[in-house]
């Protein structure tokens, strides 16, 4: 099991190196936005480990953790949506 | 839900990560881009797994559950509040921000995951944790997400800080790349130690002190790096916390957070290096070389040949109106003085009469690559007008008139010229060869990397004192009246 996470973290290393080195320099901050965005899947990770927490110690960090998550995710994708909403061709 | 589907969605979801991603790099298509993005992450949540292939909403509903909910609204409601009242000049600081957060979360979701299920002894009725058994692998991956994840977090906030003005001056002291080396060394032999040894009598202890370390580090790290250079930095990190969220895909085995947290992890670290490309500065010179304070004495060196010429509104006013081409070189001073708008109107206005109008964009105009793009957008400017420096250089000297506007740095021609200068090497917008320069700004005093402008000083350039947004309007009034 172990080896196939890794094959696709190899593969991913590669797909995320050739996916953004197209990306004009006017595009980087939406992308530096945008790509801070889809690293709030972290979300997740809290939700998983919030619904196993034991104790009250578990509980609070795993409130904090989901807390945390879910502006990232939440507060990435929209603030990336309000920059490029404004890239407009001209009339 | 059937559990062999479930990989089939999450592959569905990868690929929605990397379309989106990819429809970020043409304006045409960024919005549905990070859309694309968007959906992938609702469908990974509604197939979301357990560790034994469980789906974690088919259990029953327990408290925890409602902390879920709770934790996730409160949430939302700082990221929208943060998204939508953030003003655009602050952009950088809020994906600092934001970034942090998620560097946070995915250094508590690795140690919680380490404390889970193993059981402690009681101390005064308080139950502490204890590391749980666990293979080599995956002991590793909770390490190095807890390490990586908290330097994040901690470094995030500093460059949050910097940018919005506190302390942005690097704090640097003699050795201090060692102290920092020596504590990192610390941090790493913390880390190999706990891999081998997670259920030893000290271990949750060496957790918790490498814990703090790694916070102290990514203030340590950040401090001594200048104001100018947090974008580098926050790409840097934003590329960590990706790092930090598939190292807690593995250990939760998680196929979607390793897919997400690698393509972050791996374009954030490409687009640090191109963003370093467009300084000329290797990544090590950002990280260690204190940038900031060697500009300091270069200042203070001074001595650059020629005179210092002022010009006024009205004068400027006729050059433009009467000019065939006219170059903008936007930079963060238009920013502070919220004077896009008052770009837009004035180069709108010369559009109607005739003259040629482009905005030349440096990379790292402003406080990260393509903000002077998005301060442009924003204030309705059409984005074929904005040229980027390499496209435009070669025709510098076509240029009628040259509108510097809050730049600096970016059109330093020391940057060609002066072996001595700290951005020597630098790529620059060839500001100076133009047939006429004209400077906007607001006093003499010298720009965020603290370098003397030699620019100013050239024999076809003038200078226009005064607040940005205020000088723009009287040349519009100008500029209508000629």
């Amino acid at each position: 099991m172990d080896t196939n996470v890794l094959f696709i973290f190899i593969l991913a290393v590669f797909v995320g190196f050739e996916v953004i080195s197209k990306v004009p320099s006017m595009l980087h901050t939406p992308l530096m936005s945008g790509t801070n965005a889809i690293h709030g899947i972290i979300l997740f990770g809290g939700i998983l480990v919030l619904a196993d927490a034991a104790t009250p110690l578990q509980q609070a960090l795993g409130f904090v953790a989901v807390i945390f998550g879910s502006a990232n995710v939440f507060g990435g994708f929209m603030v990336t949506d309000r920059m490029l909403q404004m890239f407009k061709k001209k009339k | 839900m059937c559990s062999q589907i479930v990989p089939l969605i999450i592959i569905g979801v990868s690929v929605l990560f990397i379309l989106g991603i990819k429809f970020l790099s043409s304006p045409k298509t960024a919005r549905s881009g990070n859309l694309v993005a968007a959906a992938g992450m609702l469908v990974a949540l509604l197939v979301l797994q357990k560790t034994g292939g469980d789906n974690v909403w088919a259990h029953g509903w327990t408290f925890n559950y409602t902390l879920i909910v709770i934790g996730t609204l409160i949430g939302l409601a700082i990221g929208a509040f943060g998204a939508y009242s953030v003003k655009m000049t602050s952009m950088p600081q809020m994906v600092a921000l934001f970034n942090g957060l998620g560097g946070g979360a995915a250094a508590l979701v690795a140690s919680l995951e380490f404390i889970k299920g193993a059981h402690g002894t009681k101390v005064a009725g308080i139950e502490l944790p204890v590391l749980h058994e666990t293979t080599k692998f995956i002991a590793g991956s909770m390490l190095f997400a807890t390490l990586i994840g908290s330097l994040s977090f901690s470094g995030s906030i500093i460059a949050y800080l910097k940018l919005e003005g506190k302390f942005e001056k690097p704090m640097t002291f003699p050795g201090q790349n060692y102290l920092n080396g020596l504590i990192g060394i610390v941090i790493l032999s913390l880390c190999g130690w706990l891999t081998f040894n997670v259920t030893g009598g000290n271990a949750i202890t060496a957790f918790i002190v490498m814990f703090a370390l790694a916070l102290f580090f990514g203030v340590a790290m950040v401090m001594p790096i200048g104001g100018a250079d947090m974008p580098v930095v926050i790409s840097l990190l934003n590329s960590f916390t990706g790092l930090a969220v598939a190292a807690d895909g593995f250990a939760i085995n998680n196929l979607a957070m390793v897919v997400a947290g690698t393509l972050v992890g791996s374009s954030g670290t490409l687009l640090t290096l191109l963003m370093c490309k467009a300084m000329n500065r290797p990544v090590t010179n950002v990280l260690f070389g204190a940038f900031g304070s060697s500009g300091g004495s270069a200042a203070a060196a001074g001595g650059v040949a020629g005179t210092v010429k002022a010009i006024q509104a009205d004068e400027v006013a006729l050059l433009l109106a009467y000019a065939q081409r006219v170059v903008v070189v936007p930079g963060y001073g238009m920013a502070v003085a919220q004077a896009q708008h008052s770009v837009r109107e004035l180069t709108e206005e010369l559009g109607k009469r005739g003259v040629e109008v482009q905005f030349a964009i440096h990379p790292v105009a402003g406080r990260m690559p393509g903000h002077m793009n998005v301060l442009l957008a924003e204030a309705n400017v059409p984005y074929d007008q904005l040229i980027e420096m390499e496209q435009i250089n070669p025709s510098m000297d076509r240029v009628d008139v040259c509108l510097v506007i809050g730049a600096n740095d970016v059109v330093n021609p020391a940057a060609r010229e002066d072996k001595s200068s700290p951005i020597y090497g630098m790529p620059i917008i060839d500001a100076d060869h133009c047939k006429q320069c004209i400077v906007m700004k607001r006093s003499m005093a010298a720009g965020f990397a603290g370098i003397e402008n030699h620019l100013f000083y050239k024999d076809n350039t003038r200078m226009l004192f005064g607040d940005a947004k205020a000088s723009l309007n009287a040349l519009m009034a100008a500029v209508k009246a000629s």
